[in-house]
């Protein structure tokens, strides 16, 4: 297993960006696949396409699916061969993937409510939990109008 | 304007909705099973989170729960990973509460789908979830009632709510008396061979007509149980006085005052009359014939006179290869009449058809005889420890064992291949459970899905027989 192989690497210790090629996640609609690579300790994915229901479990997962066209992936893959040491920064708010020293910068687009619930932490829960007045007042009529299912 | 059931459970649920008609659905009832909270319990303890409603919770473990060796305690469950999953589960509902859990062992244990109505907490109005995409059982009783996913059953534990959107509307019309030896089963497996498993996609059915007022509330259970194999994530029946009678003095169903106010609100629980359905499908009660499955999918069925289908005579070359495919993991060829396959093993249980009228149907057929001596193995695993009991009260549990059956502790056994009870490879099994996937009951497994009667008398003949013509 190649890319095994790739994270046993020392260079690779602690990495938290998963350079990938196109239709990623494909095969698993279980969440257990977002769920290995948080757990692994990656915060996000960059590749040319995701598989649909891989690209939803992440964001509900908060891990960030990134696109970036298949040659701006191929350019990362070089360099990444190419340079040991090389170092990538997401700036999710400005929606960039750039090389540390900033020679290198590429821009990604995202969903603007997706970006707005992982810039604020906002898993589906705590979206939810915005409306927890809402469900209190409706908990609240609800057991007063029909009180034998409380 | 005229509402539908469905429309009156969803509307008196909303809390919220968002403009492109995502909602939040408030959620009455939460059933917890042992394989798929695990995860859940976790992410809320990771998040600090606690869960909302505590009383809404009602749990038990039953998937990979082994039917036998009970008096070994928690030692008899072999599989350390089961064995986890039953302890992890003990440990969470200890951390967190329900208003009641029926643990591994407990007296009251037993299949999810079977407990929560016999139990009295499932009501009618209410909405069920449950991580189990059997829940559409519990619309039986007039509930919105669907399976969920793990990250579900996280969220509804937070919040009480689930981010869904509307279905549509389809009304599947039985109308007609049955013929003798015509079950539940057969009303649902022939409603999915007319429109497949994917025929109600997007819907929420509702059964209804004359042969589903004649069900009792065990049958109308069957029924709903696979609307999910017609690809409905929720089936339901409107209320009527077999829904009020079952209900009436069950542990958790409201008592006194209250009762006749719950009573008097469920009376409403109907479509309308003109309610607006997006799609209506009849069927007529008096063609339906016992059925077999054949194939590995349960749309793959035929009626128990007929044969297994030739592929040369599809047109569509798909379909075709689909059924080329389940006809050799299946090891028949075609134009086998299905009264001529032969059984190995025969289980009679699952959330499908575990219920007391159940086993009372697969006793009366098999009293006084004894199973086939090419039959391996035939269970009879009861839906819950109630069911059990009162089956022993019955007899039954005697008249099963005098026959050569296997008597079993409760839980969800040999339909899905999680626990110690499974098929071999090549094994071929006269199923009472709901798929028929490959390998769902073990793998290389054979499952044929029919009804109670129709597996009781497979198991007294070796083969199947036209229970209409049991005598």
């Amino acid at each position: 297993m190649e890319k095994f192989t790739v994270l046993n690497q020392p260079r690779y210790k602690g990495a938290q960006i998963l350079l990938a090629r196109k239709n990623f996640g494909c095969g698993s609609s279980r969440e257990h696949a977002p769920w290995a690579l948080i757990d692994y300790g990656f915060r996000s994915v960059i590749a040319p396409s995701y598989a649909d229901i891989f690209f939803n479990n992440s964001y509900k997962n908060g891990l960030l699916p990134a696109v970036l066209t298949e040659a701006e992936v191929d350019r990362l893959f070089h360099e990444c061969n190419a340079f040991p040491g090389f170092r990538l920064v997401i700036d999710l708010e400005r929606q960039s993937v750039a090389s540390t020293d900033g020679a290198l910068v590429m821009r990604f687009e995202i969903d603007p409510f997706r970006k707005y619930c992982l810039v604020n932490g906002l898993d589906e829960i705590g979206l939810t939990l915005r409306h927890a007045d809402k469900i209190r007042e409706f908990e609240a009529r609800r057991k007063a109008q029909y009180p034998w299912y409380f | 304007m005229p509402q539908t059931l469905y429309d009156k459970l969803w509307n008196s649920h909303v809390v919220h909705v968002e403009p492109d008609g995502t909602a939040l659905l408030y959620i009455d009832r939460h059933l917890v099973h042992e394989v798929t909270s695990a995860q859940a319990y976790e992410g809320l303890r990771a998040a600090g989170r606690k869960p909302w409603r505590v009383e809404s919770v009602v749990a038990t473990a039953d998937h990979n729960t082994p039917t036998t060796h009970w008096e070994e305690g928690l030692a008899g469950v072999r599989d350390p990973f089961a064995k986890l999953q039953i302890e992890t589960l003990d440990a969470n509902i200890r951390q967190f509460g329900a208003k009641v859990y029926f643990p591994y062992l407990d007296r009251q244990q037993g299949i999810v789908h079977v407990i929560g109505p016999e139990q009295g907490a499932t009501l009618p109005g209410m909405t069920v979830v449950c991580g189990d995409s059997h829940t559409s059982t519990h619309g039986a009783f007039a509930c919105l009632a669907h399976g969920i996913g793990t990250s579900e059953v996280e969220h509804v534990l937070a919040t009480q709510c689930l981010v869904t959107k509307k279905m549509k509307n389809l009304r599947i019309n039985v109308e007609g008396p049955l013929e003798r030896g015509v079950t539940a089963k057969d009303i649902v497996l022939a409603i999915i061979g007319r429109i497949g498993t994917a025929g109600a996609t997007g819907y929420a059915i509702e059964f209804a007509g004359a042969a589903i007022r004649s069900l009792s509330m065990e049958g109308r259970m069957t029924v709903c149980n696979m609307a999910i194999e017609a690809g409905a994530r929720a089936g339901m029946v409107a209320v009527d006085e077999v829904t009020i009678e079952y209900l009436r003095g069950r542990k958790f169903a409201p008592s006194g005052a209250l009762w006749d106010q719950a009573v008097a609100y469920w009376r409403t629980l109907v479509s309308d009359p003109g309610a607006k359905f997006d799609r209506e499908v009849p069927i007529n009660a008096r063609e339906i014939k016992p059925h077999v499955t054949w194939g590995t999918s349960p749309e793959m069925v035929v009626t128990v006179d007929d044969a297994v289908p030739d592929p040369d005579r599809e047109n569509d070359a798909q379909r075709r290869e689909a059924m080329e495919r389940a006809l050799s993991y299946m090891g028949l060829k075609p134009r086998t009449p299905i009264t001529d396959i032969a059984i190995d093993k025969v289980f009679i249980g699952s959330c499908t058809n575990s219920r007391i009228e159940d086993l009372r149907a697969a006793a009366a057929v098999v009293r006084g005889r004894r199973v086939a001596s090419n039959v391996k193995l035939a269970l009879v695993v009861p839906g819950s420890g109630l069911v059990k009991q009162q089956a022993e009260r019955e007899g039954l549990d005697r008249i099963f064992r005098d026959a050569g059956f296997e008597w079993r502790e409760p839980g969800c056994s040999m339909c899905l291949g999680m626990n110690p009870d499974r098929l071999s490879a090549g094994e071929r099994c006269a199923s009472t459970s709901n798929r028929n996937f490959e390998g769902r009951q073990g793998p290389g497994g054979r499952t044929h899905l029919v009804s109670p009667v129709m597996a009781a008398a497979a198991a007294i003949a070796g083969h199947f027989v036209d229970i209409r013509r049991w005598s």
